[in-house]
């Protein structure tokens, strides 16, 4: 019986329900010494002194740093989307000259306990000249930083995109439309803080970091380059991770900042931050306002497309570069033909803490924009929007669809993808018609009932390639090392399911080790949904290596020819004479390794795609919203372990609920951050969280790997946003009534008084 | 708007005081001397060495902190240690039987896919061994309502009340 396919229970669990896990504060070295970083509580300014002595003279205090004490350090460097201009715009570990947000590390102290050094933070003085903030990055650009450079303004890029012939495309139009339409900033937020603990071998000299998470080769190498290491001295190892959502993992200064002190220092260092720190701290994320103008045909076909976006990237610009952005400027026509399009998007720094990516960066935001356009063509129209978007819709003949332009340098090619049979599988699935009618009948009675459907394109299994290595142990077992990550998605056991495949062990005998730079030469990490696509290929080609291997080395023992045997259970088996021998007696038999590896390389992203439908109440007495049913449809090509595909959708939708009706970052005229606790970032608890269907289907596999998936990590958030606005709109009977994210109570408050 | 300002208004302190606490825990004796301001979370976790129950917020808004005080849920990082002395402190290393067997409600988190990271799990499980015994467990609604003080992030709610119905359904027989 295959592997794949099934939803097998996770390798992952047992530890992590015993509280045996070992997350970034479990960590402990014998000496270790506590980090807190002293943090600007101005949005803007210019740093004239920061004063240590204070803070040094308490006891228990090792040394308290400002940039000053660490001006060799570089700036952090970008990992994605290297786009010109941006260099700038990089964030130092420490500030220099000038703060950037309320938040930016001034200076940093090391004491013997967590207390002390939060204790000791506070009594380092800083003065710094106040300037007045920038807060809209929709507003005209300003300088940077005045006084070191008054010509470096606050606009680091503008992304520019486009194809076909937009002059016909107006110049035929039935309508043209136009809409500002905006998501809010609000971020992945792990339950888990950041953290790290940073060893310093005195013998060998080797640098070793726990609490890595992500892409933990490129951070073991930019820390190298940073401290003036070779990449061999640094040593970058993974535990148990909270929660990654694209924000955990990144290269961030205090990461940079554990290592230097462990080297410098001559102890092991470690820092966790609170939760506070946190919320202005680590990325944030959306934040965006489109811009947009449609030129439509009489049946609601969009003719051409021109949108304008401003990114407010906040105080710096980090790890990613310009990836949400230009995601966001590639994919925004998603699902529909489009056949001319033209997007400029801005890249803007403002006085806010610095974004990046959080799960399906750059497509949460355009799905609303897009979809919220096909809504308002259908309103215009007079039409139905399911009808709207079917003339729309890339048909499958169109497949692969070539869009013409480029996402994180690779072309944008849709690999495969029935989206009008995806369409009508829904609309049956929630029995459309009898819905709509049902919701009209109870609108009737009173209540502000509504539907809101809306389709989203996502990608996923980013290249370039992946690398897993595979061998069979004394003790029967088959280990697998990977450089990719886990943030708590559930890898070793798809891995394993991938391997069991193949190899017929069932999943108990496979270990996958992942997240440890030092077992594998090579690693890309966890992130753009691309670990089952790059490392489940990768399993799966060193698998049937593995495999091959272990027939060649069987044959002699069993005295039999090699094309008559076969791999059963983890036994190669002759179909002649019926005999066995296991993986582990043909390592002991053959006096050989039984190993192998996988390398699996993709020129291109590949594209699933799906459909959420939300049923709201409108509550307009306290301007709440309840989502009374949720619904996510979504190809993924081929399931691996459909449990695990379920768990990430529905989890998925639940951040996705809490970007649209309940997250946000606000910020005061002062550039003070408003939520800086779970008390003020509202996240949704069990009590908001609406069941949630998955209709999972594998009718578009992908031609581009051997296993046929796509990415399943992102596509349960991406259209939620989207479907819920529809779903208000129509619950209220006021269409296009929601431009803008969250539809906080306050909000809504206000619209429904206007 | 210009002008200077200071970063913090922070008054030089005192070193704090400590004291020895006797905390049991899992029904074993630990005789700690610590600063006064432990929290009941930082003694398990940085003193005693159970770095089970874990920090999320600190400011009790998550309930990643969850243990029991005399089988009631309380929320550790707002706990004082020294408050917790005389008290039987339960925590999730001691719901395993001597066997090595799985709580119920381990088990049930297992079947019903109710963890993704884990890093909210025990204060879950703690918390919803509470919730079933408090006999806040009788519907979908209550627990929803019971457990709207523990977050996950990662969004396996259907899965964590799905466990709780489960087990409460088993326990009330």
């Amino acid at each position: 019986m295959s592997a794949i396919g099934r939803s097998l229970k996770r390798l992952e669990d047992r530890p992590l329900l015993t509280g045996d896990g070992c997350f970034a504060a479990d960590n402990r070295a014998d000496g270790q010494v506590h980090m807190r970083i002293v943090r600007s509580p101005i949005a803007f300014g210019r740093i004239l002194d920061i004063e240590t002595d204070e803070a040094k003279a308490l006891p228990g205090v090792i040394a308290v740093w400002t940039a000053a004490d660490i001006a060799d350090l570089p700036p952090i460097d970008f990992r994605m989307t290297r786009i010109a201009g941006l260099e700038p715009y990089r964030q130092h570990v420490l500030a220099r000259d000038y703060v950037r947000y309320v938040g930016d590390p001034v200076a940093v102290v090391f004491a013997d306990n967590p207390y002390i050094a939060e204790d000791a933070a506070e009594l380092v003085f800083c003065d710094i000249e106040e300037e007045t903030p920038c807060l809209d990055a929709t507003a005209d650009p300003v300088a940077f930083m005045p006084e070191r450079d008054p010509a470096l303004l606050s606009e680091a890029a503008v992304i520019t995109k486009s194809y076909g012939d937009m002059e016909a495309a107006f110049a035929g139009a039935a309508a043209i439309i136009e809409m500002e339409l905006k998501v809010g900033r609000h971020t992945g937020v792990p339950l888990e803080t950041r953290g790290a603990l940073a060893v310093r071998d005195p013998e060998t000299g080797v640098l070793t970091m726990y609490g890595a998470a992500k892409v933990p080769h490129y951070n073991r190498d930019s820390i190298a380059r940073m401290l003036g290491l070779e990449p061999e001295q640094v040593r970058l190892s993974e535990g148990h991770v909270g929660g990654g959502f694209g924000i955990r993992g990144e290269l961030y200064p205090e990461d940079v900042l554990v290592c230097a002190a462990a080297c410098r220092l001559g102890v092991p260092v470690k820092w966790v931050e609170d939760r506070r720190e946190h919320l202005m701290a680590a990325n944030h994320s959306r934040d965006q306002v489109h811009r947009i103008k449609a030129a439509v045909d009489a049946n609601g076909f969009v003719r051409g497309l021109v949108d304008t976006f401003y990114t407010d990237q906040g105080g710096y610009v980090r790890t990613h570069g310009g990836t949400v952005s230009d995601l966001a400027a590639a994919l925004l026509p998603g699902p529909y033909l489009i056949p001319a399009y033209h997007v400029e998007g801005h890249i803007r720094l403002t006085n806010k803490t610095p974004s990046g990516t959080y799960r399906a960066p750059g497509r949460y935001e355009t799905t609303f924009v897009r979809e919220r356009l096909m809504d308002a063509i259908a309103a215009r129209l007079g039409l139905d929007p399911m009808e709207v978007r079917r003339v729309n819709l890339i048909p499958e003949d169109r497949m692969p669809f070539d869009r013409g332009i480029e996402a994180l340098g690779t072309h944008v090619l849709y690999d495969s993808g029935k989206y009008h049979d995806l369409l009508d599988r829904t609309l049956t699935r929630i029995g459309y018609q009898d819905l709509k009618a049902d919701l009209a009948r109870r609108r009737v009675a009173g209540e502000a009932v509504g539907l809101g459907i809306a389709f989203f394109v996502e990608k996923s299994g980013l290249g370039p390639h992946d690398l897993v290595t595979m061998a069979v142990q004394p003790d029967d077992t088959i280990e697998i090392v990977t450089g990719a990550a886990s943030v708590g998605q559930g890898v070793e056991t798809a891995m394993a399911q991938i391997c069991s495949d193949v190899l017929g062990v069932p999943i108990e005998r496979i270990r996958v080790i992942h997240g440890q730079t030092d077992r594998i030469a090579i690693g890309f990490g966890a992130f753009a949904s691309r670990v089952t696509v790059m490392t489940g290929s990768a399993v799966k080609i060193a698998a049937e290596a593995l495999r091959d291997k272990a027939i060649a080395l069987a044959a002699p023992l069993l005295q039999a020819d090699v094309r008559t045997l076969t791999l059963e259970m983890g036994c190669v088996v002759s179909r002649d004479s019926g005999a066995t021998i296991g993986l582990a007696e043909i390592v002991a038999q053959s006096g050989k390794d039984l190993d192998a590896e996988g390398l699996f390389r993709a020129d291109h992203m590949n594209y699933p795609y799906g459909i959420h439908v939300a049923q709201v109440r409108v509550d307009e007495a306290v301007s709440g919203i309840q989502v009374e049913r949720y619904l996510v449809a979504y190809d993924v090509g081929r399931a691996i372990n459909p449990m695990l595909i379920e768990g990430q959708i529905v989890g998925a939708a639940a951040q996705g609920i809490g970007g649209a009706l309940l997250e946000e970052f606000i910020y005061n005229e002062e550039g003070q951050p408003l939520a800086t606790s779970f008390a003020d970032y509202l996240m949704p608890t069990c009590h908001e969280m609406p069941p949630v269907e998955v209709l999972l289907r594998e009718d578009a596999p992908s031609p581009q790997n051997p296993l046929g998936v796509k990415g399943a990590g992102e596509g349960g958030i991406t259209a939620v946003g989207a479907a819920i606005a529809a779903a208000v709109d129509d619950a209220l009977g006021r269409p296009g009534l929601i431009t803008s994210l969250p539809i906080s109570p306050r909000r809504l408050h206000a619209l429904l008084r206007r | 708007m210009t002008g200077t300002v200071t970063l913090s208004q922070a008054q030089p302190r005192r070193a704090t005081a400590s004291l020895s606490v006797t905390l049991m825990v899992n029904g074993a004796i630990h005789d700690l001397f610590i600063d006064v301001r432990t929290s009941l979370l930082d003694a398990l976790r940085e003193h005693i060495g159970l770095t089970g129950a874990k920090k999320g917020c600190d400011h009790g808004q998550c309930g990643a902190c969850t243990v029991h005080i005399d089988g009631r849920r309380v929320v550790s990082c707002l706990t004082l240690a020294a408050q917790a002395q005389g008290y039987d402190v339960g925590t999730i290393e001691g719901l395993q039987g001597v066997d090595g067997a799985l709580h119920p409600m381990q088990q049930a988190f297992i079947d019903h896919d109710a963890l993704q990271c884990g890093y909210c799990t025990p204060g879950q499980i703690m918390s919803a061994i509470a919730c079933v015994q408090e006999g806040h467990a009788k519907s979908l609604d209550e627990i929803r309502e019971y457990m709207s003080g523990n977050l996950c992030r990662c969004g396996a709610y259907v899965g964590i009340v799905a466990a709780i119905e489960d087990v409460a359904a088993r326990t009330q027989g």
